[in-house]
């Protein structure tokens, strides 16, 4: 057996029941794994005495033969998530010295399954980014480099910290956050496994919010099945977020048949971009014909309100951010800006969140509050919330015309280098997003898996989108087309 | 549509986050920026379209109107930069 820190969920799980190795053995080579690759800057805060525990408590309970899926399993919690006396500062400096007083429902369902909290995951500054640079605890670094070159990469955002450990085995899965692709974009960028659930499967309640209509849970493994046992671990009914749906959870590892005989394929003529790479539309069509050979029929579809995803997207998700980042103001948790002599409670708020928030998040606020603000309401606010309304017909005519899933690329590019994103425009990095933040604005399940290899060797994803719902069906089809690409390669150790 | 620095200026405040003058001119370009961006919303037609206000229909569960929680005042305040005697403490607010 190769390195414990290796293996995969189901995998670990098999072995963990037989007695073959125990969670405090797989929990030690993960920890060893994360000390050395400080240079991936992937955990951010370590707890290997939490980890410790918990991974003696699972052996117990597997000893009793009292073990759910996850129980043993060691895994990464992003930092977004509030996890229970151990910082939780959402990428931020605004939250710095913040250790809240509760458990994010997630992460509390993942330590009652058993799981084994290893510490909490880099990211973008209140998920707002697509790089992993916007980080308050500077950048994460994308294990893949392209051949022989050692420029450092980006692991994608915001859960880019999420992505890189789990590429790199330094944890057998992560937990990540999706707001307009920050489980997926990531994913694709390190040759992982992402799924988002449909919006409402997953309770938001604890992890920091961002823009709480587009907001999900979900999580990031090394693959399909994996991603379908954590699932179901993580999400369910909780009465504490009112927009978590109460519908039962179905055993989604179940639904891994692996036939798709007779589906129909949607491959939407809006997704083929001007310009975009031939390597990217290659894999699409390769995973099309994928799809075709396993028995399914390609459908070509249109989802005509497409190009007005991403505008449509950076009002609203500005606009949420706008009013949910008002609570950090200095008063009730994490910094307070030193006050001159005179100052009062305004100069306090205003210095407060000019030290606190870096500059992306500066600017979504002010974005949101402008668009917002009165006079500008109705022109952009509420004229985006009526996009957003089209955006979704969009998909619902498509599966009321009998579509099963929807077959996309992931991203329009491969990994790009630390920085080289600089000094290009806002927009070009908002591009990162243009596959897949109309799941988002439409609430529906999405899922990158790693498809193939571009030619400096960096992974490249394939997206496919579900039914509301149906991630069980939408992690079938991904489990036909990650067995058909057959993608094992992993990143060569330089950390 | 574009930013001028007042405005910039006024979006700052309304937000809460102190800018710098010089920093202005900078920002509202940035501002505009992004506005511009936004424009292109206005090519869609969505005569008579219903503005999305949740992405599932469903409706919001209700439960007895009953204090359900409480008496954790030690938590609240664990994390406030200033507690004192109990409340958290701000500067003056009223004179």
């Amino acid at each position: 057996m190769s390195e414990l820190n290796g293996l995969t969920i189901a995998a670990a799980r098999d072995a963990l029941r037989k007695g073959e190795i125990t969670s405090t053995e797989l929990t030690e080579a993960c920890l060893n794994a994360i000390d050395a690759a400080d240079a991936l800057n992937a955990f951010v805060h370590k707890t290997p005495e939490i980890a410790r525990a918990r991974a003696a408590a699972a052996d117990q309970r597997i000893k009793a033969g009292d073990a759910p899926a996850m129980c043993g399993i060691p895994v990464g919690i992003k930092d977004l998530f509030c996890t229970k006396g151990v910082a939780s500062q959402a990428g931020s400096r605004i939250l710095e010295g913040f250790r809240p007083e509760y458990e994010s429902t997630v992460s509390q369902q993942l330590a009652d399954a058993g799981a084994v909290m290893l510490g909490k995951l880099n990211m973008d500054e209140f998920a707002m980014g697509s790089s992993n640079e916007t980080s308050c605890y500077g950048n994460a670094v994308n294990p893949w480099r392209r051949g022989n070159d050692d420029a450092a990469l980006t692991p994608g955002g915001s859960s880019g910290g999420s992505a890189s450990a789990v590429a790199a085995d330094l944890c057998l899965a992560a937990t990540g956050t999706d707001t307009g692709g920050s489980i997926r974009q990531p994913a694709a960028f390190t040759g992982i496994t992402g799924i988002k659930p449909t919006y409402g499967r997953c309770s938001r309640w604890g992890i920091v919010a961002f823009a709480s209509s587009l907001d999900q849970a979900g999580p990031m493994t090394k693959d399909v099945r994996d991603a379908a046992i954590m699932l179901e671990a993580m999400c369910g009914h909780d009465p504490k977020d009112s927009t978590s749906a109460d519908l039962a959870v179905p055993d989604f590892e179940a639904a891994l048949t692996g036939d798709i005989r007779g589906k129909k394929i949607g491959i939407p003529r809006e997704y083929r971009m001007d310009g975009m790479p031939d390597e990217i539309e290659k894999l699409w069509t390769d995973g099309t014909a994928m799809l075709k050979d396993a028995g399914a029929e390609i459908v070509d579809i249109s989802l005509p309100h497409t190009k007005y995803a991403l505008p449509a997207y950076y009002v609203v998700a500005p606009a949420e951010a706008s009013s949910n980042l008002a609570r950090y103001d200095g008063v009730r948790y994490g910094h307070r800006a030193k006050l001159a002599q005179g100052d009062g409670i305004t100069e306090m708020y205003e210095k407060t969140r000019a030290e606190g928030f870096g500059h992306e998040v500066q600017r979504r606020v002010m974005i949101g509050t402008y668009v917002l603000s009165a006079g500008f309401y109705d022109a952009y606010y509420n004229r985006a919330r009526k996009v957003r309304a089209l955006i979704k017909r969009d998909f619902e005519l498509v599966f009321g015309d009998g579509i099963d899933a929807i077959l996309t690329p992931a991203t329009p590019s491969a990994a790009f280098g630390l920085g080289e994103m600089a000094d290009a425009d806002p927009i070009a990095m908002y591009l990162n997003d243009v596959f897949t933040v109309t799941v988002n604005l439409a609430g529906l399940p999405g899922i990158a898996v790693p498809a193939g290899l571009d030619r400096q060797g960096l992974p490249l994803g394939l997206q496919l989108i579900g039914r509301p719902w149906e991630e069980g069906d939408l992690l079938n089809h991904a489990y036909v087309l990650e067995r058909a690409a057959g993608f094992v390669s992993k990143p060569t150790k330089w950390w | 549509m574009s930013i001028t620095e007042a405005e910039a200026r006024k979006v700052a405040h309304l937000a809460r986050i102190a800018v710098k003058e010089e920093d202005l001119s900078a920002l509202a370009g940035e501002l505009s920026a992004v506005l511009a961006f936004m424009e292109e919303l206005n090519e869609v037609d969505v005569e008579g379209i219903e503005p999305m206000t949740s992405v599932t229909p469903m409706r919001l569960k209700r439960r007895e109107d009953v204090v359900t929680d409480g008496g954790i005042q030690k938590q609240i305040l664990s994390n406030a930069p200033d507690a004192r005697e109990g409340f958290f403490a701000v500067p003056k607010v009223v004179e």
